[in-house]
């Protein structure tokens, strides 16, 4: 028999790992809901950031915590660089093509850490790494806390950006109706540019907060970007709100579907729910009517 | 219809003539993994390049080819050329149930994209989680060699077959550009409002297209067991195959009749040369490949075939208006 406790703090981990899911899921559906293009390449962009994270901290001594305004910033001026010079040129606005292109950046992207780093499985050493927090009658791994407690907060900063600022503004309003904003004196490309550098920059916020209690190797990201698929999709693309709720959600399904089923078919619970959301409801649970 | 038929043969007598006299066990393989690239592509290509609809998940025939290949010989005990239609069969019928799942809710573009890509992954993990697939370690065909077991000793074989097949996918593309069934499904296609606005019923019509598609990629699949006589659920399901079929035929042209096969000889072309040059360094020959890929995007929005076409309209050729 299970015992609460056991399902308690399991629901706990979940919630944790969720909300490290939601903030990748988070510069997806930016991505998404601005550029209207998937974005093949933002499992191998986590995978990215996760190295610098790496690097960081083993060559230079910098606390992931630490390094996180430094990663984001990076993140966001490759995000900024890629839209600019790359996606933006090879798209020519046709959909398949953007796909091949997002696609190809994620096969040189993973085959450049492969060349660099061969293909070990790597961790940092933290002095707070096995400390744990103990929540009501559950023990939680303080980085998971630290992950959680992160997260929120830099997705109420995205809401705030997105909502009350002018950059937001400018972004909704493409995000919205293209032309309309053009005609307004919106600098379309650069706000595509910027979209996808805010979409990057989430990336290199989980990557600093996912470190201290994971790993990292050339093909880490392709785990995450289905998961990340998953909730968008769940929670209605480019849907910030959604993606929140569809990332916490998704963490707990995994770890109690893990508990109950084992590893390899929790997974399946996730890509059951996948499913069925696409099939029954696919504008999202919280997306716009369409 | 008749121009693309001469044509088909012409390449047929090519690839003949390439093949017959050679020895080099090289370039036998090297033609062999081309066709067999070509034929994931032409799959794609019916669904993708005619039918409008991207998926992401064409390697779930594949696989679901390629286990009925398997397990058909191993549990059934069945010769292989009675198992090929039946697993052409499966195939075609995992695309009507996907298919009907799918177009019924209206899915489309990136929606559809997702679902596929899902699809395949769920079954991927299916097959790698019970027993009768084998599980995980997959499953292995006893080496009989012999042309009624369909297993030749030498690579000329397979290719006659993969020659058979691939002709055969030449033919149907030919005959979606020239017929009723092909016009319905790029009207759907183009605008599938305007398309049910006169009569055509786009979902039985996307159906077909993706039953036909899924039909090749099931012939693929099946193939692959014969060739190398080994699956597991990673290989046939993992998205390796679906990208390798989408990225041949959009390199190629996307609703072209010989895009796809150009698309997926020229990137085999450039997969061998880097591996040939750079392969004691793992990665750097897929960077390089993944570099071209963007290159050739950036520089061919309407694939390789889209350059033949402007070139012969600067020289003056006309090109036919085809209805």
């Amino acid at each position: 028999m299970l015992d609460s406790t056991i399902l308690f703090s399991s629901v706990l981990n979940g919630l944790t790992t969720g909300a490290v899911y939601a903030l990748i899921a988070l510069g997806l559906t930016l991505i998404y809901g601005v550029l209207h293009i998937i974005n093949f390449a933002h499992g191998a962009a986590l995978m990215v950031a996760l190295y610098a994270v790496y690097l960081l901290k083993d060559r230079l001594g910098i606390d992931p915590y630490a390094a996180l305004p430094l990663v984001v910033a990076g993140m966001f001026a490759l995000g900024y660089g890629l839209q600019w010079l790359v996606i933006n040129r090879a798209g020519n606005g046709k959909d398949e093509n953007i796909l091949l292109v997002t696609l190809g950046l994620a096969i040189v992207l993973e085959n450049l850490a492969l060349v660099w780093f061969k293909s070990d499985t790597r961790t940092i050493d933290t002095s707070y790494a096995l400390s744990t927090v103990a929540i009501g009658p559950a023990m939680i791994a303080l980085p998971k806390v630290i992950a959680f407690c992160g997260a929120l907060a830099v997705a109420a900063i995205l809401f705030w950006v997105i909502r009350s600022t002018d950059l937001g503004r400018a972004i909704r309003a493409v995000a919205h109706e293209k032309q309309g904003a053009r005609l307004m004196g919106i600098d379309v490309e650069k706000v595509y540019a910027l979209s996808f550098g805010i979409g990057m920059a989430c990336l290199g916020a989980a990557a600093c907060f996912l470190l201290p209690a994971y790993y990292v190797n050339p093909q880490v990201g392709s785990g995450f970007v289905l998961i990340a698929f998953t909730i968008v999709v769940l929670g209605g693309m480019g849907s910030f709100g959604g993606a929140l709720v569809g990332g916490l959600l998704i963490g707990v399904v995994e770890s109690v579907g893990g508990l109950f089923l084992g590893d390899s078919l929790g997974q399946m619970g996730i890509f059951a729910i996948f499913i069925a959301v696409l099939l029954f409801r696919p504008r999202g649970l919280f997306g716009a009517r369409g | 219809m008749k121009r693309d038929l001469c044509a088909i043969a012409l390449f047929a007598a090519a690839v003949l003539a390439l093949t017959a006299p050679a020895d080099s066990g090289v370039w036998l393989t090297f033609v062999m993994m081309a066709l067999y690239a070509g034929l994931l592509a032409q799959a794609w290509n019916i669904l993708g390049g005619y039918g409008g609809q991207l998926s992401f998940g064409h390697a779930l025939f594949f696989g679901v080819g390629a286990y009925t290949q398997a397990l058909g010989q191993l549990s059934m005990g069945l010769n292989p050329w009675l198992v090929l239609p039946l697993s052409v069969a499966a195939g075609a019928l995992a695309g009507l149930g996907m298919g009907g799942l799918t177009f019924r809710y209206g899915l489309r573009g990136s929606y559809f994209a997702l679902v596929t890509l899902a699809f395949a992954e769920v079954f991927r993990i299916l097959a790698g989680s019970v027993a009768f697939t084998g599980g995980g370690m997959g499953l292995m065909v006893p080496l009989h060699e012999g042309l009624s077991n369909m297993q030749f000793g030498s690579r000329r074989g397979y290719i006659y077959l993969l020659l058979a097949f691939v002709g055969l996918a030449l033919v149907v593309t030919a005959w979606l550009r020239h017929s009723r069934f092909g016009a319905y499904l790029q009207a759907v296609r183009d605008n599938e409002d305007a398309a049910r606005a006169i009569g055509v019923n786009p979902l039985r019509i996307k159906l077909g297209g993706i039953a036909l598609s899924a039909a090749f990629m099931s012939v693929a699949g099946a193939f692959y067991v014969q060739v190398f006589q080994y699956i597991d659920p990673g290989i046939v399901f993992g998205p390796a195959i679906s990208v390798e079929a989408l990225v041949g035929a959009i390199v190629g042209g996307l609703g072209t009749l010989w895009g796809p096969l150009l698309g997926a000889l020229v990137l085999h072309v450039l997969a061998e040369l880097t591996r040939n040059l750079f392969g004691e360094l793992p990665g750097i020959s897929m960077v390089i490949y993944g570099v071209v890929l963007v290159i050739i995007v950036m520089f061919l929005p309407r694939g390789i075939s889209g350059v033949g076409r402007s070139l012969g309209r600067r020289f003056g050729f006309k090109e036919r208006i085809r209805v």
